[in-house]
């Protein structure tokens, strides 16, 4: 069932203003039953395995089981994502273990400045230069064939 | 029936979707907004956040132009691009994206991307127009601007509303009608400008999987073709709807191949240890002068791959084994070598674990080690990705300085990335003939569009009308199958069967097997001809009759009703498109086998269409292929 909902470990995003899981899935599958304030996959053969539920999950509540219809059961892969990396474990089905490390963002999380940084030196909006253009072209003047 | 609220909203410039094209646009149209007093409001279906096909990352940008270098050209880029369609893309679009794609590339790196350096502090590039990243946070950090943009200009953005029409006002677009996904309520959005940017379309056809495994497509599963629905609705000419794109990849989970191809040097053997890209060269001549070009053109790849495994010579492997320790030796001591094989075992996972996760599970629970073993690649089915390797997608103008003289009274008409409807702008997917523009050529083709809409809407600074029998019509349309469902469900003892209505899911597995066994999909090893076309258009007739009895049990499966019309519009453009293109240009994508050549003399040119809301016919329209760079070598 793609990503599923460990029953004992979701506490429903209580704390939080909103449920992350059901926030953040770009295909609208995870909700939260009411009754139970658990969480669950309502359409799991329309999952694509992203993993933005798994990884926002507070708890670490979500995990992923490959789709059963071709993927051989018992491995597992496994993400911790921090503000700046992501760990990943991958469980093999003999057994082998894996982890890798990579960078993800090199800004503080909601900082991105729209600009860039880069200067805006004219201000013709009837001309094909773009707001940070040609700085942040790297080049002098833009590309025309006149 | 529960009550639905209706939330009317008005603003300057109206953006649809959040992906790439979407943030694009919202960075540069805020920009623009602020100086002249106007608002950008911008709308997605889901989280801006993870929305679109780069929701789970990507591991590589794969447009790069690389202009400071010096090694390549604006011209460069344009024809491989143009080699790579078959001779058949808009240049003035493909240059234009090009001269801006390096900026979005750079913005994206101050944004907090990290672009992979070498040791001399340059980007590491996978192949000439592509380079390496740390993916996973890619969409976050994208759309982390976009919004920051729109904050600071005053704009807004609304998550979770799906945009089911557009709103016109005679041949001007006044804005969209769509509901939210979380709370009984339909918008209507009345703006002097809209752009387009709602990403292509995934099953349309029957993918290879088809239990749990449905949603793996390779294009994700919530790109329903709303793009081309909008569009086609507004009545705008669409353009290259034919050209599908089929991608090769790791087999069943759809992991990427491109590292392997170009960065790990791989080949890719047939089970006899044929390299069909070698034994079947002589095929390419029926193809040139696009098969004789390097790199060869993606679907001509395909299809010499296609060509082995309808012999019975299957499967595929990709020597992944082979090309890592090639690449280990070369590296020096053993020392040396096993350190290398280290990084290059820790670059092969992250090409997975960055942009398709469920390629790792899958070789974890294999137990492949790409170092020990090899792996079988495919083709996967068909998807509509007008910013990838297909063409599908709305007819825009050009921007003025990139015409030649035979090009300009053709291809430009005022105002860049408009299509012919005016006021509607259209980008990534949503925009056709100018492939290969990926992640950062999409973003760049937003930024053009932000600009150029808010030109537009400078010029044309009046608030089109609403039409309220328009608005009404679309609302009681959003209603139907909540109406429909609530009426008749407990006639049965099964709501999921019953006589008067049919649900989103079988609804799209009907198109889907049509498209398949019809139109050239899977199974139908990507071969059709004109009887299966006309039988195609019958049974979508009939389809889009019953499309009018969708049943919907919630909010949830309201979305999926709507989600499967617009994949049966984006059908029938194809089907259509196909039927009036009387020739086989794109082997590895589709072939015709009662026309089973490429005609240059009457096809090298553009296949066309439109919808006419008045009449609700379509016109199909046969459009010149004009050169901005004329290239002697084609036409040899
Ligand atoms: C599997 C895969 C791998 C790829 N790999 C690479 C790569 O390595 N490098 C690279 O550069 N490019 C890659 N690409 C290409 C790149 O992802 C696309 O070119 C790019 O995302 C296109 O941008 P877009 O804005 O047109 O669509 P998307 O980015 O897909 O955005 C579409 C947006 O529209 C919204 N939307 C859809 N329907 C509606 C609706 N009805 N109402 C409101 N909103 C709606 C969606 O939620 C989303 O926000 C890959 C694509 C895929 C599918
Ligand atoms: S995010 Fe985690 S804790 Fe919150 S509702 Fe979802 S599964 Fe439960
Ligand atoms: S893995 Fe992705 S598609 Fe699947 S439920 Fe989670 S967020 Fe949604």
């Amino acid at each position: 069932m793609p990503s599923f909902v460990i029953t004992e470990k979701c506490d429903g995003c209580k704390a939080l203003d909103k449920t992350a899981c059901q926030y953040v899935c770009p295909n609208d599958l995870m909700v939260l039953n009411k009754d139970s304030m658990k969480a669950y996959n309502q359409e799991p053969e329309m999952c694509w395995e992203c993993y933005s539920c798994v990884k926002i999950c507070p708890v670490q509540a979500i995990e992923v089981r490959g789709y059963a219809d071709f993927v051989p059961m018992g491995a597992t892969v496994t993400p911790m994502r921090s503000t700046d990396a992501i760990m990943w474990t991958v469980k093999f089905r003999n057994g082998m273990l894996k982890r890798f490390k990579f960078p993800i963002r090199t800004t503080e999380e909601g900082k991105a400045v729209p600009s860039g940084g880069y200067a805006t030196a004219h201000d013709n909006l009837n001309d094909c230069i773009l707001a940070q253009e040609p700085e942040a072209l790297k080049l002098d003047k833009m590309y025309t064939l006149k | 029936m529960q009550k639905f609220e209706t939330v009317n909203v008005t603003t300057d410039l109206l953006i649809l979707g959040g992906g790439m094209g979407a943030c694009g646009a919202a960075v540069e149209a805020s920009y623009w907004a602020k100086k002249n007093g106007l608002k950008v409001t911008l709308i997605d279906k889901a989280s801006m956040d993870r929305s679109g096909a780069v929701a789970m990352g990507l591991s590589a940008i794969n447009q790069y132009v690389d202009l400071t270098s010096g090694n390549n050209t604006i011209e460069d880029y344009v024809n491989y691009v143009r080699m790579d369609l078959m001779g058949i893309i808009r240049e003035d679009l493909v240059a234009s994206i090009a001269r801006h794609v390096d900026s979005s590339v750079h913005l994206f790196e101050k944004w907090g991307l990290p672009i992979w350096k070498d040791d001399d502090g340059n980007y590491v590039h996978e192949g000439r127009w592509q380079l390496m990243i740390n993916g996973e946070s890619y969409k976050v950090i994208v759309s982390e601007a976009a919004k920051n943009a729109l904050t600071e200009a005053g704009g807004e953005y609304f998550e979770r509303i799906f945009i089911t029409e557009p709103l016109m006002d005679g041949d001007r677009v006044a804005g969209a009608v769509g509901f939210s996904t979380r709370e009984n309520k339909i918008y209507v959005f009345n703006a002097k400008a809209t752009i387009c940017n709602m990403g292509g379309a995934v099953h349309v056809f029957k993918p290879r999987s088809t239990g749990e495994g449905l949603g793996r497509a390779w294009y994700p599963p919530w790109n329903s073709g709303s793009s081309a629905y909008f569009t086609l609705r507004a009545g705008a000419e669409m353009t290259s709807q034919e050209v599908r794109f089929i991608p090769v990849r790791f087999k069943d989970a759809y992991g990427p191949v491109g590292a392997w191809f170009l960065l790990f040097k791989s080949a890719a053997l047939n089970s006899e240890g044929g390299n069909y890209m070698l034994e079947r060269r002589d095929e390419l001549e029926r193809w040139k002068p696009y098969g004789l070009v390097k790199p060869i053109p993606a679907n001509l790849r395909n299809w010499l791959g296609m060509m082995d495994v309808m012999e019975g010579k299957g499967p595929i492997f990709m020597k992944t084994e082979v090309a890592i320790q090639k690449i280990a030796a070369e590296a020096g001591d053993e020392k040396a070598a096993k350190k290398k094989l280290k990084e290059l075992e820790t670059e092969a996972w992250e090409d997975f674990l960055d942009m398709t996760i469920s390629q790792a599970i899958l070789w974890a629970a294999s137990n492949v080690e790409p170092e020990k073993k090899h792996s079988e690649i495919a083709a996967a089915e068909p998807y509509f990705i007008g910013s990838h390797s297909g063409a599908s997608g709305a007819w825009v103008s050009g921007p003025e300085d990139l015409q030649s003289d035979e090009t300009k009274a053709e291809y430009f008409w005022g105002y860049e990335c408009m299509s012919t409807v005016n006021g509607l702008f259209c980008t990534g997917d949503a925009s056709g003939a100018s492939s290969h523009k990926f992640s950062s050529g999409s973003h760049a083709e937003g930024r053009i569009a932000g600009k150029s809409a808010i030109r537009y809407i400078v010029d044309n600074n009046s608030l089109p009308k609403v039409d309220q029998a328009q608005v009404d019509a679309y609302i009681a349309a959003i209603l139907k199958p909540l109406e429909l469902f609530e009426k008749h469900s407990k006639e049965t003892t099964d709501p999921e069967i019953n006589p008067n209505y049919i649900k989103p899911k079988m609804f799209m597995f009907r198109l889907q097997k049509m498209m398949d066994e019809y139109v050239a999909g899977v199974s139908a090893q990507f071969s059709t001809n004109k009887a299966h076309l006309d039988r195609a258009m019958e049974l979508l007739g009939m389809l889009k009759e019953d499309s009018a009895n969708l049943a919907a049990a919630d909010l949830h499966e309201l979305l999926r009703c709507f989600e499967n019309i617009q994949r049966m519009w984006q059908a029938e453009a194809h089907t259509r498109t196909i039927l009036f293109r009387e020739e086989t240009r794109w082997p590895g994508y589709y072939r015709r086998s009662d026309c089973p050549t490429m005609d240059e003399e009457n096809w090298h040119a553009f296949a066309n269409c439109k919808w006419i809301p008045a009449t609700d016919e379509w016109e199909m329209i046969k459009r010149p292929m004009l050169h901005v760079y004329p290239n002697a070598a084609e036409h040899a």
